[in-house]
């Protein structure tokens, strides 16, 4: 077996850089489609649809070549608002309509809009195997830890014993990690923000979309209405320096109000410390490596959560890897090349053929 | 006394017609043997149908009944319609073999029979209390025992392979039997194994020695005292090949993508009998042609909608199983309405059932299987060769009105084969479609006023943004709409724009008198049976017509008018009466079902005598 190359030039790929910015002139304005949003007012997804509209124009992708695909529930009503080409489709699906349409189209720029039951409930086989071909879309997934859209059911990411419309007795299902899911999954890039970080999740979802490959955000987003709060015990303004560790590439794992607590390894599990607490130094704290060739320190990280440690948002994992549309493309470039291009007729004439005249 | 004539074989007698049928275990090679004999008898210039029949366990456990494969062809000097209602010849490897098939020969039939396998182990599994081969249980059948097993490894005597090994190519010894007696060159095949054994040099030998061997064996032992020629068909001018239906489909979508001028996307996931068609396929990357094997057979249609809303050929295939996991997704595609092309290869059962046979039981399921009123065109090819000329009407369709088409096979067209006149490119349409690109008219759930087609617009064409999904749309503008009467408008927009099709189909064509006594009406692969019972009925002088439908949604608009012109109508299916249901339910006409599911098309024999019933001259 040969490794998989990366062709040498990639086929009509979209100018997915900041510098073409310049070329195209293009603002916030120019992604809000005319139709009236139909969010609950307070909703999580409002801010999460402004940053994403906000951050368009920095890609320097000509609005015509982006596209929207979402699923079904609350967050799949986000294409609508975007004046991009939209596609919302059926239930847990989107992964699949992405796939075979950045495989016919390269050119375009493919986001992929979906929440914790329609990524990891319905559409969950659809998630994983999108993330394992690397195919190459910005998949964000709104996590509010509940079914919206149907009036307030458990979803695979509500805590274990919540209770719930049908769950009156709590749950009893243990809750899906959804990053660790990504990372089992080989997706090449994985992250985590929040709704209401509207600087912090505007950066996360630039970092995204110019990635090349499976790329994953979940979004911690709230619904006001069937789960208020979900996210509140670690995001409000008052305690999220305490309890989130903003990741950095490259930088070390510190986090706190006076920036004086950090995560070291003990052993295989990582341990909050005090730095100047117990001969604890800044060299003694993890460093965070978002391109590790291995996904240990991703998965670590994928499993840490409030409250037995503080939460990570940023970047988990960014590593390249040829995206599928590039390997299909490959295959043909290689068959085209040995093989000449394809011939109906003689396709068509092929095998033991005899003349009846 | 004329003295130039040239002394005639005494033992070489001329037939018109002649069937044949292996039977072995599924790993005695018995598919390959069934192949290269149809098609050497296809390069002869034979008409040829054949009927693969093969378990779905790919190693049953050997010498068991349920292990047994078989492979019947049919070949004539004249044009045939079906596989053969019964083997004029059986040969049979085993004894689980013998068991299973000997109850379709005929008496006086010719069964020729490994006797090697005829061990008390292999009569024990195959559940025979005595050695049928000497308690005179076969005496009605011309029976030839052949010490197959020993006489081919004694013509491998002295090559480096284990007993085992040798006897892996006994089928070539059988096969090379058959070729004497019906008086076939043995080239073609030996080619063939050179082809597929040139790296293992030793393994091509002892299967060319084996046919070989066979073949003399025929020649030169007494045991048959007659052998066969089958001349030439005289078939159409042309260049011909030899084709299955899923060749024929794989091929047809092919030459459909170079017709529209647009690159063809095809998911799908594993699945009997539509495998194939993804193996064929994924060969033509130098075509441009996009193979994606799913995670799932949602997945699979969900990737050939999202290539068609991209602009590309859009296309999944599956059987009844995977056809009914898709349902939700071709729902969607109605919805958003674009071009899709979803290929059924029937098979037989519900849920699992039995994935290698075939029925024509989907009908309903790819009409109706969808939640609320979903109307959609479909399509259902009637021979093997067939299936390439409804591949292209499936896109041809798809295309021109902007709509999801279903087309229906089945294991029977699939896997069978037949003699197929290569068309000349020239004489195929062109059925290229532009997408809309003018930003200041577009309307999404615009229509065309011919078609109601709506205007597709596909991603990257500037100043057309639009979201589309599968929340009910406004007409016109494909807004999100609750509205209730703008739904109304829209479910009968969409039910007419699939109707509008019937004015743009073939007529129904009856082969036959025009008026008269009894109409047989078919769809799908029971052609062949149907038309060679009407040709046997209109030979014993009967007012009987055949007519078959390839267009099953909508039907053709002089249907009615062709069915009315009968006194009676009978529809032979491969189903509990699916189109008979239709028919009545549409026309309100009389019509009789004549229904068998045995996983097995229909035997022309008992079409004859159904329509027989019908006419009043049998019981």
């Amino acid at each position: 077996m040969t490794e998989p190359t990366m062709p040498t030039t990639p086929p009509d790929q979209p100018p997915l850089s900041a510098e073409n910015a310049a070329v195209i002139q293009l603002t916030r304005k120019d992604f809000v489609s005319d139709q009236e949003v139909r969010w609950c007012p307070g909703c999580g997804d409002y801010s999460i649809l402004a940053q994403t509209q906000k951050q368009m124009p920095d890609f320097g992708v000509p609005k015509e070549k982006i596209v929207f695909i979402s699923g079904i529930g609350c967050s799949g009503r986000l294409p609508y608002y975007m004046n991009t080409y939209g596609f919302h489709t059926i239930h847990g699906r989107a992964p699949t309509l992405a796939t075979g349409l950045k495989a016919a189209r390269p050119d375009l720029m493919v986001w992929v809009i979906t929440g914790d039951g329609d990524a990891l409930s319905i559409g969950g086989n659809h998630v994983i195997h999108s993330m394992r071909r690397n195919v190459d879309i910005t998949m964000v997934m709104f996590n509010n830890r509940i079914y919206g859209l149907t009036k307030g059911q458990a979803s695979p990411t509500s805590e274990f014993g919540k209770k719930t419309k049908s769950t009156p007795a709590g749950t009893v299902d243990t809750p899906i990690m959804p990053l660790t899911i990504a990372l089992a999954a080989e997706a090449s890039f994985v992250a985590r923000s929040v709704d209401t970080h509207t600087e912090h999740l505007q950066g996360t979802l630039q970092r995204a979309g110019m990635h090349h490959g499976s790329t994953f955000v979940e979004i911690l987003q709230n619904c006001n209405i069937f789960n208020d709060g979900a996210w509140r015990d670690f995001t409000d303004r008052e305690v999220r320096e305490d309890r989130m560790l903003v990741l950095e590439h490259g930088k070390p794992m510190i986090f706190g109000k006076d920036r004086d607590k950090g995560i070291r390894l003990r052993g295989l599990h990582p341990e909050v410390v005090t730095i100047g607490e117990n001969g604890i130094a800044e060299s003694d704290l993890l460093v965070h490596d978002e391109q590790a060739d291995e996904p240990y320190l991703a998965l670590m990280l994928s499993r840490m959560f409030w409250p037995d440690y503080p939460v990570p948002v940023g970047v988990l994992r960014a590593v390249p890897r040829p995206t599928h549309d590039q390997l299909i493309e490959g295959q043909i470039a290689a068959a085209t090349a040995a093989l000449g291009q394809g011939d109906l007729a003689d396709v068509l004439a092929s095998g033991e053929t005899w003349t009846v005249d | 006394m004329t003295t130039d004539t040239k002394p005639l074989d005494p033992g070489l007698q001329e037939l018109e017609r002649v069937t044949i049928r292996f039977a072995g275990d599924s790993g005695d090679g018995m598919q390959l043997t069934g192949t290269q004999f149809t098609r050497t008898a296809a390069v002869y210039g034979n008409d040829i149908s054949t009927l693969p029949d093969f378990p779905a366990e790919i190693r049953a456990p050997a010498g068991s009944l349920p292990g047994v494969s078989g492979f019947q062809i049919s070949f004539s000097s004249n044009d045939i319609h079906t596989p053969g209602d019964e083997p004029d010849v059986l040969v049979a490897m085993n004894p689980a073999a013998l068991k299973t098939n000997v109850g379709d020969l005929p008496a006086g039939g010719a069964l020729i029979v490994n006797s090697d396998a005829f061990t008390q182990q292999n009569l024990n599994k195959a559940g025979y209390a005595a050695n049928p081969l000497t308690d005179g249980s076969l005496k009605q059948y011309a029976l030839f025992e052949i010490p197959i097993s020993t006489l081919n490894e004694r013509s491998l005597d002295g090559l480096d392979m284990t007993s085992k090994q040798k006897d892996l190519t006994k089928n070539f010894f059988a096969l090379g039997i058959m070729f004497w007696l019906y008086g076939r060159d043995m080239d073609g095949t030996i080619r063939w194994i050179d082809d597929k054994f040139g790296k293992r040099p030793v393994v091509a030998e002892a299967n060319k020695r084996a046919l070989k061997a066979g073949y003399a064996f025929g020649e030169t032992t007494e045991i048959f005292h007659t052998h066969y020629r089958v001349a030439p068909a005289h078939l159409p001018p042309g260049t011909y090949r030899n084709i299955t239906g899923n060749e024929a489909t794989a091929l047809g979508m092919l030459a459909a993508s170079k017709l529209a001028g647009r690159p063809l996307f095809y998911g799908s996931y594993p699945i009997t009998p539509a495998s194939d068609i993804l193996h064929q396929l994924s060969g033509y990357k130098n075509f441009g042609v996009k193979t994606f094997q799913a995670e799932d057979e949602i997945a699979a249609i969900g990737a050939a909608i999202g290539a068609s809303y991209g602009g590309a050929m859009g296309m999944t295939a599956s059987s009844g199983p995977g056809i009914a996991l898709k349902s939700e997704a071709l729902g969607l595609a109605i919805m958003v309405e674009l071009p899709l092309v979803v290929i059924d290869v029937q098979r037989a059962g519900p849920s699992t059932g039995m994935p290698t046979k075939t029925e024509q039981a989907d009908l309903l399921q790819v009409l109706f299987g969808r939640n609320s009123d979903s109307p959609l065109p479909v399509v259902a090819p009637a021979t093997p060769g067939e299936c390439f000329d409804l591949a292209i009407e499936a896109w041809r369709l798809a295309l021109k009105y902007v709509t999801p088409v279903v087309y229906l096979s089945d294991a029977f067209l699939a896997t069978g084969a037949e003699p197929w006149k290569i068309p000349s490119l020239d004489d195929l349409p062109d059925i290229s479609v532009e997408n809309w690109t003018d930003a200041a008219t577009f309307h999404p759930y615009e229509r065309d006023p011919l078609t109601l087609a709506r205007k597709w617009a596909i991603p990257g064409t500037p100043g057309l943004e639009h979201r589309i999904g599968g929340l009910e749309k406004a007409d016109i503008t494909g807004n999100v709409s609750y509205d209730p009467e703008n739904h109304h408008r829209m479910q009968l927009l969409r039910q007419a724009k699939v109707a509008r099709i019937a004015d743009d189909i073939p007529p129904l064509e009856a082969h036959g008198p025009e008026r008269g006594d009894l109409l047989i009406l078919g769809w799908g692969s029971t052609y062949g049976a149907i038309r060679s019972a009407v040709e046997r009925l209109q030979a014993q002088g009967r007012s009987v017509a055949h007519a078959h439908l390839r267009h099953l949604n909508p039907f053709p608009t002089n249907t009615e008018k062709v069915l009315r012109s009968y006194r009676k109508v009978l529809i032979p299916e491969v189903n509990l009466g699916q189109l008979l249901m239709l028919i009545r339910a549409q026309f309100l006409i009389d019509a009789e079902g004549y229904d068998r599911v045995r996983g097995k098309p229909f035997r022309i024999a008992e079409i004859v005598e159904q329509a027989e019933r019908i006419l009043g001259i049998r019981d």
